[in-house]
């Protein structure tokens, strides 16, 4: 087992080094100057502060000596300096960083409790008016892209009825909203692929067994059914933790929620390197790990999974 | 208690004919333990509904072994889901009949009575121990689970009355592996632990559903063994179903064999070998592939099962009969005592066929 999660790590190591290595060549190809934006406008331009400019961020060395740099001082934790507020990428991103992840949070609670409770429900009634409906429901809960819902949502219950706060915040009713539109996708998936993981275990032989030894109808069902039907889903949720950590782009965009997404976003547009950088180590990173997580989960939840 | 065998005919689809037979008691003459009588179960699924038990009687008594043989699909193992209630429902539903168990008709009973008597009075033992034992939780738990759930015992106890019973079946090192999954067993280990998982609470009848199919022959004489070998000790009445005659030989008091959800014959062990009344079980016998008759073409019955949405009209076995007669396409045969030819009884002999002289004695 340690000696697994050991590998696993150096794994880690391996993932984020390729990940950022081809980000790097991407941003170099790229055209336009990184530090154009705070040299002045286009015309103000002083060829002499440009070049002040690139010998500060260390811009005038090749695209393999910066690398170098940048994953010499990842080593320390230091993900360099951006070039806007010429402040460290780590002080810029944690207070975003922990804002997304509340939003995460929030989103995969929502999953759970919709997503498993829907799916439980519609496989025990199977074909019923409830089931059909589920079925119907999520169907279209998958299809609307969230950009489209997470602005129905602020319209209607932001501006016409006026529910929620338009800008967030820290209060508990600013986090519904956008929670909602990240998780929902989610919440679907999670109710179908609940569905058809218990509607599998219902028909399983030990579930026949569990009934001819008499137990009471509750204990089928939480201790043979739920335990057997809610493994799968447990590793999907864990994969799309990863996902929502690593950045909720759209939804943080609409809803104007300062986290790592809207940081990206706002990065790309001022070429703001060392921002983009930091977002997608910090993102694959957190992918890696969670994932991590979850086959170390699956393993304990079911005997069979071993590690190797 | 003794109960006067009925003979009706209903008329109509021609397949709820009900034919009394083996009621008959243990051979103390006491009540039986268990006592099957006109059981009817149909699946109904969207317009279609399939009949797959049509008339069943048999009985066990304490100490006693039928075994139930019959190909997939003859109603054999539904009839011991009914028996447990632990039918699929819907789609399954008992139609018509009575099981009467200690005494009272257990279908009259309420889920709740049912449920406690099911692993506490009457237990089951599934084909397939790696797919009917659970995956993710111990053997020890799902063996202690018996006693926690029927009895209020302690985790702890609990698991000391596991280790106990794996020690009962033969399981070796028991105390350590009480901790262990299913998939860590070998297959016949994994019997083992259903069968003690039937026999925790020393229930008065255990119904095997093809206990030893899924196991190697080896393992399966003595899975087999162990399992008649308790079955004496506890004086429980057994019911064996299988498919495999070779199995029931050994250990079985008693057969029925049952065709498309009916009992076509009925006889104690050896002489149903011996002497077959029943067309049917006559092709099952010599089916079975033999030494002596290497190099000749294996014998099989030909044609298929019956499908249980149109069972042909008559006998149903009609089809498949290098016997049948213009009455075997039209009534259904009844299920009657088979005598010597001389009229002499042959007490616990039964056959549901027109031609049942010609059969045991042509």
């Amino acid at each position: 087992m340690g000696r697994y999660v050991v590998r696993r790590l150096g794994q880690l190591v391996v993932v984020v080094l390729g990940a950022t290595m081809i980000l790097f060549a991407c941003l170099f190809v790229l055209p336009g100057d990184p530090v154009g934006q705070i040299a002045g406008s286009d015309k103000a331009r002083d060829p002499a502060v440009i070049e002040q400019l690139h010998k500060q961020y260390g811009l005038d060395k090749p695209l393999v000596v910066q690398y170098g740099t940048y994953v010499g001082k990842l080593v320390t934790g230091d993900l360099g300096t951006d070039y806007t507020q010429s402040r460290p990428v780590t002080e810029i991103l944690g207070p975003k960083l922990e804002n997304t992840a509340k939003l995460a949070v929030a989103a995969i609670i929502i999953d759970i409790v919709i997503g498993i409770s829907v799916g439980v429900l519609a496989a025990m009634r199977r074909y019923s008016i409830w089931d059909v409906s589920a079925t119907f429901i999520t169907t279209l809960a998958i299809g609307v892209p969230s950009i489209v819902l997470g602005m129905i949502m602020q319209r209607v219950f932001v501006i016409e009825l006026d529910w929620f706060p338009l800008i967030a915040g820290d209060s508990f009713e600013g986090i519904i909203l956008p929670a909602f539109t990240l998780a929902i996708i989610d919440a679907a998936l999670v109710a179908q692929l609940a569905r058809s993981t218990m509607l599998e275990v219902l028909r399983a032989d030990y579930v026949k067994t569990a009934v001819a030894k008499g137990l009471p109808r509750r204990t089928v069902l939480t201790r043979h059914i739920l335990r057997n039907s809610v493994i799968p889903v447990i590793t999907y949720l864990g994969i799309s933790f990863g996902g929502l950590l690593g950045g909720a782009i759209i939804t943080e965009t609409i809803f104007n929620w300062n986290g790592i997404g809207l940081a990206l976003i706002q990065a790309i547009q001022q070429n703001n390197n060392p921002i983009i950088v930091g977002v997608v180590t910090i993102g694959v990173a957190v992918f890696v790990v969670l994932n991590l997580v979850v086959d170390l989960l699956y393993a304990a939840l079911d005997p069979r999974i071993r590690l190797a | 208690m003794s109960r006067t065998p009925v003979t009706k005919h209903d008329e109509g689809d021609g397949m709820t004919s009900l034919e009394m037979a083996p009621t008959d008691a243990g051979a103390d003459g006491a009540a039986p333990l268990l006592e099957v009588r006109d059981l009817h179960v149909e699946f109904a699924v969207r317009d279609s509904v399939t009949k797959a038990v049509n008339g069943v009687n048999y009985s066990v008594s304490a100490g006693e072994t039928l075994a139930v043989l019959g190909e997939s699909g003859s109603g054999k193992s539904v009839t011991a889901q009914a028996i447990m209630g632990i039918l699929d429902s819907p789609p399954g539903r008992i139609a018509k009949g009575e099981i009467f168990f200690q005494g009272q008709d257990i279908l009259r009973l309420s889920e709740g009575e049912r449920r406690k008597l099911r692993g506490a009075k009457m237990a089951m033992i599934f084909q397939d121990a790696l797919s009917s034992l659970n995956p993710v939780l111990s053997v020890g738990f799902q063996l202690g689970e018996m006693f926690r759930v029927h009895q209020g015992m302690s985790r702890k106890d609990s698991k000391a009355k596991a280790i106990e019973l794996m020690d009962r079946v033969r399981i070796p090192a028991a105390a350590q592996r009480v901790g262990d999954y299913p998939h860590q067993f070998s297959g016949g280990m994994r019997q083992r632990i259903m069968i003690a998982m039937a026999l925790a609470l020393e229930p008065d009848l255990i119904i095997a559903d093809e206990p030893t199919t899924a196991l190697d022959v080896t393992v399966q004489a003595q899975v087999m063994d162990l399992l008649a070998e308790l079955q004496r000790e506890y004086n429980m009445g057994l019911i064996l179903i299988t498919h495999d005659l070779g199995v029931v030989a050994d250990v079985a008091d008693k057969i029925a064999v049952m065709y498309a959800g009916r009992i076509v014959e009925t006889a104690p062990v050896h002489e149903l070998y011996k002497r077959p009344a029943h067309p049917y079980t006559k092709g099952l016998l010599e089916s079975i592939p033999r030494l002596d008759h290497k190099g000749q073409e294996l014998y099989a019955i030909k044609g298929l099962p019956p499908n249980l949405q149109a069972i042909p009209p008559g006998c149903a076995f009609n089809p498949r009969c290098a016997m049948a007669q213009d009455v075997c396409r039209t009534d259904v045969p009844p299920l009657v005592p088979v005598t010597e030819l001389d009229g002499t009884e042959l007490p616990g002999r039964h056959s549901a066929c027109h031609f049942w002289k010609e059969t045991i004695h042509g």
